[in-house]
């Protein structure tokens, strides 16, 4: 099956020291529960849920604790069942070392689930599907966590030829795919029939790297055995050629159809969606479990005594898993993803979270410090391995000059930061920070930019108001003076007129009788609204408050500061 | 934990500036050898001359813009200028002009425009191209194959005075001479065929150094220290041209194999048209700059005043070479076939 697939090539790439031996010699375990949860309520790409719980509260296995706000965002479970202690500002697995907000659960140990029920996606819209896992947590679990909702959508042709299925994992050292499409390719494959569906998709290929062939046997058994159910040949378990960044998406979606999706497109328009095969799994245990995302496999490697994957809990502290592992004593820092793109932990003790497949040991033996930085002397290198066919060097040069815009001109923001640049730099330039830089720096600049439009517009619009409250004023004035005037005219004339009719009067007492009514009314409605909320919508309350403040924030005038 | 650690990547191919200039000496090892079974050991003493005068000058220069010394003269720059320069020039030049011209070439070229990487100008060609229009005649001065003998060469180098008795004009120089002046009845093959300096394929000698130069340019190719591109837009653009007037004219215009296989032809493809620094980087960009090094260097050649045409022909690209790259840009990824659909 696999060998008619017609594969296509990537420009550039790598071929690192795969180092995946050591975490692929036991299965899949589960670690002790940790005394206490961290959750952070930022999990994925987009918009940061409002917390739903408050300290104090018992929460359930699975129990929503942030609702997703906003077109891009995906909400946050318990992973277990306790009580909350807080819910607080805490470190977050970033190498910045900023701080979020976190819901901190004390697990009571009895791992209680809230009931689950299983969604039935068929009799459901797509809307009502893509709503359900939205509110399921699922995100993309390759690393870059993408709420898999906002991808589920077939687009604008109803359906599309191709569902990728990602378990390609090209980095150094991680094995979570690897080990989950071992044990468990058939649930996979489940995911990936309910995603076929709902995109409406023609086939789906699975792509894995070839030095992985235990994965690709079981998942070949499994997909034999999904096709057979299904009484078609849509699922094609495809071994691609192992060379860093295969695993990327536009890389992968390349190999196996040969379509190049341009930076910022969607790839569904070019009839095609990529999952990583851990994401098509969270879909099958939301949809058909109807279990949200609380957990995901981890891949502990790199400096420790014995490498393992686990099925992590999400909160529990790297730390706590870095312990079941034997850490060598040499060991001096924590990354989290793989040597090529990972981050530096800003320490230890940060939960793990949606993005991480990975927890890398780090010691300077493993990882030695780079030699000191160079002059670049444009021989190219980095051109020649670039997966997006980028001129790195180029790039480098203005980011060093900060002449921005001339790094957009050389398609900074198509750059994937994969590193394969800064691996082959024999002037050891650390292409990728400037690049990181580079787009930091023009970020910062439009958002700068946003404000100040938004506030341009908010003083121009005061200017206009009062302009017109001016105009108003004046005409009300001038009418009123004008009314005043005849109204003079016409009692004047009126003098010797008869008063007001008994008929006129009843009219009047009826009025008057409609307006008290329609006020008590009022008066009894409006408390009502603003007490007895539930938590969900206080927090909603409380997130425009805080939108508001927000851009009353951003409409002062800004100071710019120069370095 | 340490916050002074490097972000990712947090592993590299074991890959150094150093490495890479160091192989470039290593190719340059055939040449040499085939250079001195020929024409003597004079021009180790000129390699000798030329490194220790590139690594006193980059050393005073690093030193004077406050950089790491043990760094950067560890880096094998400045030797690859100094053995581009010691084969370039004449074997038999007197040492001052050899270390002039690489002072002119680390100083000037090199570290008054920014040092390692920041130079626009071949800073070799450079030193080659002052060299040629100050001092003509001693730049003009080759020994003729097998003739000459060390203690020979070595006083040649180190002496007071000009040894004429042992140098000779070279096949280029020779042509030239012979079709520019009045007596029009010289034809290539007049010339060529009377001058003893004269070999199989280009110059009697040179064209075996011009073999070695191939054999080392074609292990850098392996290496992935050069492409392709380079080294075959030159070769076969100087081959075209020059055949295309070969076959208008023959007894005006020498053919392809006299022009590859003469001169620094070989040298040139691959170890001087190719220098990242001062060059064209993008593929497209690298097929213009050198086949445009072989138009210039061949009109040169043919109609110029100077016995060699590439230093000059490189300086010329060299120029062009930030345009040439601006507009051959490749295609990035997924924007290959125009817009999206």
């Amino acid at each position: 099956m696999s060998a008619l697939q017609r594969l296509f090539n990537f420009n550039g790439g790598v071929k690192p020291a795969y180092n995946k031996e050591a975490s692929i010699g036991l299965p899949i375990a589960v670690p002790p529960t940790p005394t206490l949860l961290v959750i952070p309520l930022h999990q994925s790409i987009g918009g940061m849920p409002r917390p739903l719980v408050k300290a104090g509260e018992r929460v359930l296995k699975g129990q929503r604790i942030g609702g997703a706000d906003g077109n891009v965002s995906s909400a946050v479970h318990a992973s277990t069942s306790g009580t909350v202690v807080a819910v607080e500002m805490r470190l977050m697995p970033h190498t910045s070392g900023l701080t979020a907000l976190c819901v901190v659960i004390e697990p009571d140990g009895r791992d209680e689930w809230i009931p689950r029920q299983p969604f039935d996606f068929r009799s459901a819209t797509p809307t009502q599907s893509r709503d359900y896992l939205r509110d399921a947590g699922v995100v993309g679990l390759g690393g870059a966590v993408f709420p898999t909702y906002l991808k589920l959508n077939p687009g604008k042709h109803g359906r599309l030829d191709t569902l990728v299925l990602n378990g390609a994992e090209c980095e150094p050292f991680i094995t979570c795919d690897d080990m989950l499409m071992r044990e468990r390719a058939e649930t996979v494959l489940k995911g990936a029939v309910i995603m076929r569906e709902m995109l409406g998709a023609g086939q789906v290929l699975v792509g894995i790297e070839d030095n992985k062939p235990e994965a690709i046997a079981a998942m070949e058994v499994a997909a034999q055995a999904a096709n057979a159910a299904a009484g078609d040949a849509a699922i094609k378990i495809v071994a691609v050629p192992t060379r860093y960044p295969a695993g990327g998406a536009k890389q992968l979606i390349r190999v196996l159809t040969g379509i190049e999706v341009p930076h910022g497109k969607r790839s569904t328009d070019y009839g095609v969606q990529c999952f990583n095969v851990g994401t098509a799994y969270a879909v099958y245990e939301a949809i058909t479990l109807g279990q949200p995302l609380i957990s995901r496999i981890v891949t502990i490697a790199g400096n420790v005594g014995r490498a393992r994957n686990y099925e992590v809990l999400f909160g529990t502290p790297m730390r706590d898993l870095v312990a079941l592992c034997d850490p060598l004593p040499d060991s001096d820092r924590v990354i989290m993803g793989g040597p090529m793109m990972g981050l530096r932990m800003p320490n230890d003790s940060v939960p793990v979270v949606k993005a991480a497949n990975c927890i890398l040991v780090g010691s300077r033996k493993l990882f030695p410090p780079p030699p000191p930085e160079m002059p670049c002397i444009r021989c190219g290198e980095c051109a020649k391995v670039c997966p997006s066919d980028l001129q790195p060097f180029e790039m480098y040069w203005f980011s060093r000059a900060r002449i921005f815009g001339k790094t957009q001109e050389y398609h900074l923001f198509d750059c994937i930061e994969c590193g394969c640049c800064a691996y082959v730099c024999p002037s050891h330039i650390p292409l990728v920070d400037y690049y990181r830089f580079a787009k930091s720096e023009i970020w910062a600049h439009e958002s700068e930019k946003e404000a100040a439009d938004v506030a341009r517009q908010r003083y121009e619009f005061r200017l206009l108001r009062e302009e017109r409250e001016k105009q108003e004023k004046a005409a009300k004035l001038a009418a009123k003076t004008a009314a005043g005037r005849e109204r003079a005219a016409a009692a004047l004339a009126d003098a010797d007129k008869p008063a007001v009719t008994p008929e006129q009067d009843a009219k009047k007492a009826l009025i008057a009788a409609a307006l008290e009514l329609a006020r008590t009314q009022k008066a009894q409605v409006q408390p009502e609204n603003i007490s007895n909320l539930t938590p969900e919508q206080q927090a909603e309350i409380d997130a425009i408050e805080a939108r508001r403040a927000e851009i009353r924030e951003m409409a002062k005038p800004h100071v710019r500061q120069n370095d | 934990m340490n916050n002074s650690l490097n972000n990712s990547p947090y592993f590299r191919q074991p890959a150094s500036v150093q490495s890479v200039m160091l192989r470039v000496l290593a190719a340059l090892i055939p040449g040499i050898a085939a250079y001195v079974w020929f024409f003597g050991a004079g021009i180790l003493v000129q390699i000798a001359l030329a490194s220790v005068a590139a690594l006193a000058a980059e050393a005073l220069m690093l030193s004077l813009r406050g950089k790491p010394l043990a760094m950067f003269l560890g880096d094998g720059s400045a030797l690859v200028t100094a053995w581009l320069i010691a084969l370039t020039f004449p074997s038999i030049a007197p040492w001052w002009l050899t270390v002039c011209g690489t002072l002119l070439a680390i100083v000037v070229a090199k570290h008054l425009y920014g040092g390692l990487g920041q130079n626009p100008f071949n800073p070799a060609m450079v030193a080659f191209a002052l060299m040629i229009v100050a001092y003509p005649q001693l730049m003009s001065q080759w020994p003729a194959a097998g003739a000459t003998d060390f203690a020979t060469q070595w006083q040649a180098i180190f002496g007071s005075r000009q040894i004429d008795a042992i140098t000779m004009a070279t096949p280029l120089d020779a042509l030239r001479t012979a079709l520019h002046t009045a007596e029009a009845k010289a034809s290539v093959a007049s010339v060529l065929g009377a001058n003893p300096a004269v070999g199989g394929l280009g110059g009697k000698g040179w064209e075996w150094v011009a073999v070695g130069y191939l054999l080392g340019g074609l292990w850098l190719l392996q290496q992935r220290i050069v492409t392709w591109h380079m080294p075959t837009a030159f070769l076969a653009g100087l081959a075209l041209v020059a055949g295309l007037f070969n076959l208008i004219d023959s007894t005006q215009f020498a053919g392809p194999l006299f022009h590859i296989f003469t001169g620094g032809a070989m040298l040139g493809a691959f170890f001087i048209v190719t220098d990242p620094v001062s060059g064209t980087t993008t593929p497209r960009g690298k097929l213009i700059f050198a086949a445009g090094v072989a138009l210039l260097t061949w009109i040169i050649r043919t109609f110029g005043a100077y016995p060699d045409g590439i230093a000059f022909a490189v300086l010329l690209m060299n120029i062009t070479a930030p345009l040439i790259d601006m507009y051959t840009q490749p295609p990035v990824f997924g924007h290959k076939n125009g817009e999206a659909p």
